[in-house]
């Protein structure tokens, strides 16, 4: 067990160290980001902002893990958003209960994860053309369920899964955290995270080694769908409304980055779900440097891009492998190293 | 021109070094012009390095090679072509989105004040592929035509751009027979100008229709050059295979065969494998023999249902079963070790100890995970058994060498228990110790009742294990050889043997 929990440590470690620099660096341009005080029965500081923001990506990041280990991408997931609130904010308006609304849009995420998954698995349509389909269409059905409108609703159930709190902490992040812990049970204590990467580094073996590739690639989109529903109904109970046109636009970019920060091959095979849930946090991490900093919003695009390319160059093979190089040629002379030491950190 | 005596190239002594290994040793190759010159060879013979050191595409580690009394040394396919070498591939290299006219003249074509003349071309197209007996509309997109006219439109470009040796790497593989007629007419006129071809191919039939001398490799040495006339399909086809082709008799004791495990009847599919008749006992090895292509691989795998076949019927211990894909097999407790280790065998990024539980855990179903328990104890028994070296079970299975990767597989399917056992090809590229190891394994199993059904390229190997031996031959079953009459020289008649005299 314990080599379990150091294997897992030492797998996250680069993303951590990142997270850590990329707080860091909030707190040198606003010292008060670490504080957080208990108002009103809340949690508040910009911490909590940062868990808090980072939900959507967060949660689409699960189910893009296991999509992305089987070599696959869902690039829908933005537009199921859209689909999710819509459906959930129209049930709400027709007096549905927040149960209701909230079943209605996952049983809807979960259609259109199905309908990417046959694509995919069954069709054998290469998936980032599969998800397209949805990612362009998945707008338009979300206009025709809010009728081109944005839906506002105030069913105090619903507005709690995006704005509430549960003991002083905001409920997405809960929620978050939880669906991150359960999927990440549900494939470690099961053979499942096995099979889907075996599928995702060699398909043809595990097929002849007897794996039904079909139904397990099937399943990875119909959670990542599920994943994407639960998202779309946070966004649209935080602003208390269905936006079909906003709700979610390039959050699929986000969840593919956050699944890349976290180290996760886009050629499939090895995953950690963890490691891209900390790649989603350093995402929203980098948006609230940005905000902090109070550069005018118009810069906030193109800072965003820069430390992103930054932490994938720190993360390329070709700067991995310098680095390693680096190492291994100052080892053997004791000279060396004073001289590397020096030309190092320019 | 050169009189009929002299080469048109000579290679002496190429060698060609890999790392760990030896592709090509000293190979010597005479071209005289107006031959087709057949190179032959298994798969890794060396007969590919060959030809890609003569082009240019490999840099040969010593050797020289003449062209027209002159010493060469192309370091490109470009460079050769223009000293006269021209090649043709399998898979056509042209652009099958652009013109006939313009595959024939891509980058030197006729200019009209500065602008491609396409008038001129095209006039020019049709009198080329006229003299190939090939009349088509050349202003048409290349991908219109069949692959057969392609492949002539490939062969007019490199006999244009070269003119003097033509190789034509397996050419007719992809092809019918009215296809490869026209293909061998081509050939025919090329001979006729004096050209120097060389043809390499895996369908022997071929080989002595069209050719005049063929040269044989084995492991990256010329194991005899031979004018055909004289020679006889047997004689090639034990170069090919054989070492020491001395026969070998079964030194064990008859087997104890048990009950009809498994009966295919009428089993096929079509454009794979010609429909066939096969029952596999308890305790028994059933070898499958026959050159490359001759649908070893093909049976392996529509039996297994890694290619779900199209007719006929299979019954396991007489109940009708349906094998519509490979986990179907797995539950009837098939296991199949494919031929591509690499490809279609292991997962190369898990660990050896996932690898291993991997077919077993599949059958199971994921909801069901294998106690970590157990897990190790089935991995580490299975090490020790078959004596897999590694550093460490949870070590990615692609660092293991071939033979280890191979046993790896074998404990994958060993840990599934099957009944029905399918090898192909258990002992291609693995060392000489696994080598012996797994062989001793395939007659253990046998012994405990397993069936096994084993295709296999080393036909002593082959007479080693196998009770049965089936012949196979252009895809479908040629000849059974039981008992004493398995020996390489029997295999080596039946897989030369001339379609029409399989009747025996």
């Amino acid at each position: 067990m314990t080599a379990h929990v150091h294997n897992t440590l030492r797998r996250i470690t680069p993303q951590l160290i990142i997270l850590a620099a990329v707080l860091m660096l909030n707190f040198m341009v606003f010292p008060d980001f670490f504080r957080i005080e208990f108002q009103n029965g809340r949690l508040f500081g910009n911490l909590i902002d940062v868990l808090n923001r980072g939900a959507p990506t967060a949660l689409l990041c699960i189910g893009m893990t296991l999509v992305i280990a089987t070599r696959g991408i869902d690039l829908s997931v933005g537009a199921v958003m859209a689909i999710a609130g819509a459906v959930a904010a129209s049930l709400a308006v027709d007096g549905h209960g927040w149960q209701v609304a909230l079943t209605g849009a996952l049983a809807v995420g979960a259609i259109c994860g199905l309908w990417n998954g046959v694509l995919v698995a069954v069709l054998r349509i290469q998936p980032i053309v599969a998800t397209l389909v949805l990612m362009v269409a998945g707008r338009g059905i979300a206009q025709l369920v809010t009728e081109g409108t944005i839906l506002t609703f105030l069913d105090p159930g619903l507005i709690h899964l995006g704005a509430g709190t549960i003991l002083g902490i905001p409920t997405p992040i809960l929620i978050w955290i939880a669906l991150g812990l359960a999927v990440t049970a549900a494939v470690r204590k099961t053979a499942l995270g096995m099979l889907i990467e075996a599928i995702g580094i060699n398909e043809s073996s595990s097929r002849l080694a007897g794996i039904n590739s079909r139904v397990l690639i099937i399943s990875v989109y119909l959670i990542s769908g599920v994943c994407a529903a639960l998202a779309g109904v946070i966004v649209a109970a935080d602003i208390k409304g269905a936006d079909a046109n906003n709700a979610g636009l390039w959050l699929e970019l986000d969840a593919i980055l956050a699944v890349v920060i976290g180290g996760n091959s886009l050629l499939g095979g090895r995953f950690s779900i963890i490691a891209s849930l900390l790649g989603a946090l350093i995402i929203q991490s980098v948006n609230s440097v940005i905000l902090l900093s109070g550069m005018p919003p118009e810069f906030n695009l193109v800072i965003k891009a820069l430390i992103i390319i930054a932490i994938l160059v720190i993360q390329s093979p070709t700067v991995k492998h310098a680095l390693y190089i680096l190492r291994a040629s100052a080892e053997p002379q004791p000279a060396e190293p004073i001289k590397e030491a020096k030309e190092s950190p320019q | 021109m050169a009189s009929v005596t002299d080469p048109v190239l000579e290679c002496r002594g190429i060698s060609k070094f890999f790392p760990g290994a030896i592709a090509l040793d000293a190979v010597d190759l005479t071209l005289y012009p107006g031959e087709v010159h057949a190179l032959l060879g298994e798969n890794g013979a060396g007969k590919s390095t060959l030809i890609k050191c003569l082009t240019g595409a490999y840099r040969r580690d010593a050797g020289t090679i003449v062209l027209n009394n002159q010493e060469i040394s192309p370091n490109s396919t470009q460079d050769s072509q223009k000293l006269g070498i021209g090649t043709v591939y399998q898979e056509v290299n042209l652009l099958p989105n652009l013109t006939v006219a313009e595959n024939l003249f891509l980058g030197r074509q006729p200019m009209w004040h500065g602008f491609i003349s396409q008038r001129k071309m095209m006039t020019m197209a049709r009198d080329l592929l006229a003299e190939f007996g090939l009349s088509v509309n050349p202003a048409e997109p290349l991908s219109a035509y069949s692959v057969a006219v392609q492949q002539v439109v490939a062969i007019a470009r490199a006999v244009e751009l070269s003119g003097k040796v033509l190789i034509l790497d397996e050419p007719t593989a992809s092809l019918d027979r009215d296809e490869v007629d026209l293909i061998f007419s081509v050939i025919e006129k090329l001979k006729a100008r004096g050209l120097a071809i060389v043809f390499i191919t895996h369908f022997l039939d071929q080989v002595f229709e069209i050719s005049d001398r063929a040269t044989v490799l084995r492991n990256g040495r010329v194991v005899g050059t031979r004018r055909l006339a004289d020679a006889s399909q047997t004689e090639i086809v034990t170069l090919m295979l054989g070492r020491q082709l001395e026969d070998r008799i079964h030194d064990r004791a008859p087997p104890a065969i048990g009950d009809t495990l498994i009966e295919l009847t009428n089993f096929g599919k079509r454009g794979m494998i010609t429909p066939f008749d096969l029952t596999v006992r308890k305790g028994e090895v059933v070898g499958l023999a026959g050159l490359l292509g001759s649908g070893r691989t093909e049976t392996a795998e529509i039996i297994f249902g890694a290619v779900q076949a199209d007719q006929g019927d299979a019954r396991l211990e007489g109940k009708k079963i349906s094998i519509r894909n490979p986990r179907e097999a797995v539950t009837h407790r098939f296991a199949l070790c494919p031929e591509d280790r690499k490809s279609d065998g292991i997962v190369g990024d898990l660990s050896v100890r996932e690898n291993i539980i991997l077919a077993l855990q599949a059958r199971q179903g994921w909801f069901r995970p294998l106690p970590k328990a157990k897990v190790n104890e089935l991995a580490e028994a299975y090490v020790k058994a078959l004596d897999i070296r590694l550093a460490s079970l949870d070590m990615p299975i692609r660092l293991l060498s071939g033979g280890n990767q191979q046993k790896a597989l074998l404990a994958r399917w060993l840990a599934t228990n099957p009944a029905f056992l399918i090898l192909d090809e258990p002992t291609r590229g693995i060392d000489v110790g696994a080598h012996a190891e797994i062989i001793a394994l395939i007659e253990k199993l046998r012994e405990d009742g397993m069936a096994l059904l084993v295709a296999s390229s080393e036909l002593e190997e082959l007479v080693a294990y196998s009770t049965r031996v089936i012949v196979l031959r252009d895809r479908r079953q040629v000849s059974e050889l039981t008992g004493d009459d398995i020996t390489t020289s029997n295999i080596v008649a039946a897989i030369a043997d001339e379609p029409m005299a399989e009747a025996v």
